[in-house]
């Protein structure tokens, strides 16, 4: 059973996002990262790179796929998470606690578009 | 009776039996989803099969129209010598027959071999990395290009010099058109690289990557001393294109910054094969590679603390990536890395630099003793050169590579570029005894009544 944390938004593409205040925290899943299997390597953007609802703002490399991240918001990347430079691994250890970019929103509306912890839940099923 | 073939390991009655599981009456009806109106119908245009005596035979007449010559060609492809227990070990039916070694667990052997290539070739280049190999230097200067657009953000051109070989550019203009890429030409300027152009054209901005080679076309050895930081300066990739064996003794790419090193290795000993196959190799820096295309081959321990070989990084390739890959090669020149690997460690730095030695020594006697004739000038004034060089003359071309020829020679490539048709591309390798070289000068000057 793949950890489902409420209060986050999520994506179909199994993104999340944790908003606070005007910030948003965007990372995978657990359900996600439970199908990639070993993480070896994240493709972050830069700092100041502007990133858009519904496009792809990095990928996450695994040893059997690469797999493309879909933004669920948009704004621009204030952070990113350089942990996860040496230690890609650390998606698989907590896929919620180690958030991959840190993105001031531009447009808090677009949350509606995304899913709840609920919904988000069935379609993992 | 069933028909049993030659040369198919089927015979009628496996066939047979082979339709009968599939339960089909016949080999045609596996093509059923094909529309009936592009379906081939007519009979194959096919002479009769011959005999081995006859198959032989034709050869042989072909064979003899070949005119062996005596090579003071070059222009990307080089007459070294091959040594012979090259081929004693890449016949070998374990090499020659073996396939990808997807399977890491039945192909060690040639893992270990292209892990011992890309380690020899990072060596060779100055570079972090090497791929387990390309096409050809064509391709992998292509491919360099494109892995230029990938990797640098916001960039919309590559620029490549016009002093490259003719046929780099025009493959990488192919690669170019296809995958609409700006490429811009940096042009020559008396023979070299301009750098005024190219420094406008950084200045400007959003270019990916430059392309220069060294040696370039006419042989010449260009000063590429801050063009990197030049490039590093605009945010750009340097990409520097050279044959091979010439890095054993000059300046490496990575001594001059280059990001990507990229060229052909025909010139580690394999034979010029009337036009191939020949090897690519592509290098980067580590930073840069999860955007090199191609094969890696990686070292690990198995369950058993062994150390072992496999393909790695495979999630870059575009059996996983698809469309985002930074290429769709899937292969590597696995034979002719072979070929390269053993010529490497047959000859070792030693080895390789005494080549470059003959060669370089070669070259410059035939250019000395060339223009001593007056009949001919250096194309671009004094430049510095390798084995290779561009010569000038007001004496007809078009004779003096007949009577060459008619004498087992082959004199040179005659450039046809704008007002250079009054010039020779000449090289000269190891291969080039001093008795051939006089040969080659004595034979121009009776021609020229000197």
């Amino acid at each position: 059973m793949s950890k489902v944390i409420e209060g986050l938004y999520y994506t179909e593409s199994h993104e999340y996002v944790k908003v606070e205040g005007n910030f948003g925290y965007v990372g995978i899943t657990d359900y996600a990262q439970n199908q990639l299997g070993n993480v070896v390597y994240v493709d972050m953007p830069d700092v100041e790179d502007v990133v858009t609802a519904g496009e792809e703002f990095g990928a996450v490399e695994s040893v059997k796929a690469a797999s493309d991240l879909i933004s669920p918001v948009s704004g621009t990347v204030v952070a990113i998470n350089e942990n996860l430079e040496d230690n890609p691994d650390l998606i698989n250890e907590d896929a919620f606690a180690n958030w991959i970019m840190k993105v001031q929103l531009s447009d808090l509306s677009e949350l509606d578009n995304l899913l709840g912890a609920q919904a988000y839940n069935e379609i993992c099923k | 009776m069933a028909m049993n073939y030659k040369y198919f390991p089927h015979t009628e009655d496996d066939i047979k039996k082979m339709l009968q599981t599939v339960g089909i009456e016949k080999l045609e009806d596996l093509y059923d989803e094909v529309p009936e109106s592009i379906k081939f119908k007519r009979d194959y245009d096919l002479p009769n099969s011959k005999s081995e005596i006859e198959i032989r035979r034709e050869f042989e007449i072909l064979g003899k129209k070949n005119i062996p010559l005596i090579c003071f060609a070059g222009a990307g492809v080089y007459d070294h010598y091959t040594p012979a227990v090259i081929n004693y070990i890449t016949q070998r039916s374990e090499f020659l027959t073996s396939y990808t070694p997807y399977q890491a667990e039945i192909s060690q052997g040639t893992l270990q071999y292209i892990f011992e290539f890309q380690s020899l070739m990072a060596s060779l280049t100055g570079m972090d990395i090497s791929n387990a190999s390309m096409y050809d230097g064509c391709t992998a200067t292509a491919e360099a290009m494109r892995m230029a657009m990938a990797s640098v953000k916001k960039a919309n051109r590559v620029l490549i010099s016009a002093t490259l070989n003719p046929a780099v550019i025009r493959v990488a203009e192919t690669y170019a058109l296809f995958h609409e890429i700006n490429l811009v030409t940096i042009p020559e300027n008396n023979g070299v690289t301009d750098i005024d152009f190219l420094t406008k054209e950084l200045e400007k901005g959003g270019v990916a990557g430059v392309i220069m080679g060294q040696p370039n076309y006419y042989g010449i050895i260009e000063d590429l001393t801050g063009i990197a930081d030049l490039c590093h300066a605009h945010k750009a990739l340097f990409i520097l294109n050279s044959p091979a064996a010439t890095l054993a003794s000059l300046r490496s790419p990575g001594e001059w910054g280059a990001d990507i090193a990229v060229g052909d290795a025909q010139s580690l000993g394999l034979p010029m094969n009337y036009g191939g196959p020949y090897l690519g190799y592509f290098c980067t820096k580590e930073a840069l590679v999860r955007k090199m295309p191609g094969r890696i081959v990686g070292g690990t321990t198995d369950t058993n603390g062994q150390r072992t070989f496999v393909l790695t990084m495979q999630a870059r390739e575009q059996h996983i990536r698809r469309q985002k890959a930074t290429s769709n090669i899937c292969t590597n020149q696995g034979i002719m890395t072979l070929f390269a690997t053993i010529y490497m460690s047959l000859m070792g730095p030693k080895g390789l630099k005494e080549v470059n030695e003959q060669s370089y020594g070669g070259a410059h006697y035939l250019h000395d003793q060339l223009l001593k004739t007056n009949l001919f000038t250096d194309a671009f004034g004094i430049k510095p050169f390798f084995n290779e060089f561009c010569v000038r003359t007001k004496a007809d071309i078009e004779n003096i590579q007949q009577r060459l020829l008619k004498n087992g020679i082959l004199g040179g490539i005659r450039l046809c570029r704008n007002q250079m048709d009054d010039c020779l591309l000449l090289a000269v390798t190891e291969k080039r005894t001093k008795e051939e070289i006089d040969l080659f000068v004595s034979l121009i000057q009776e021609g020229e009544g000197k």
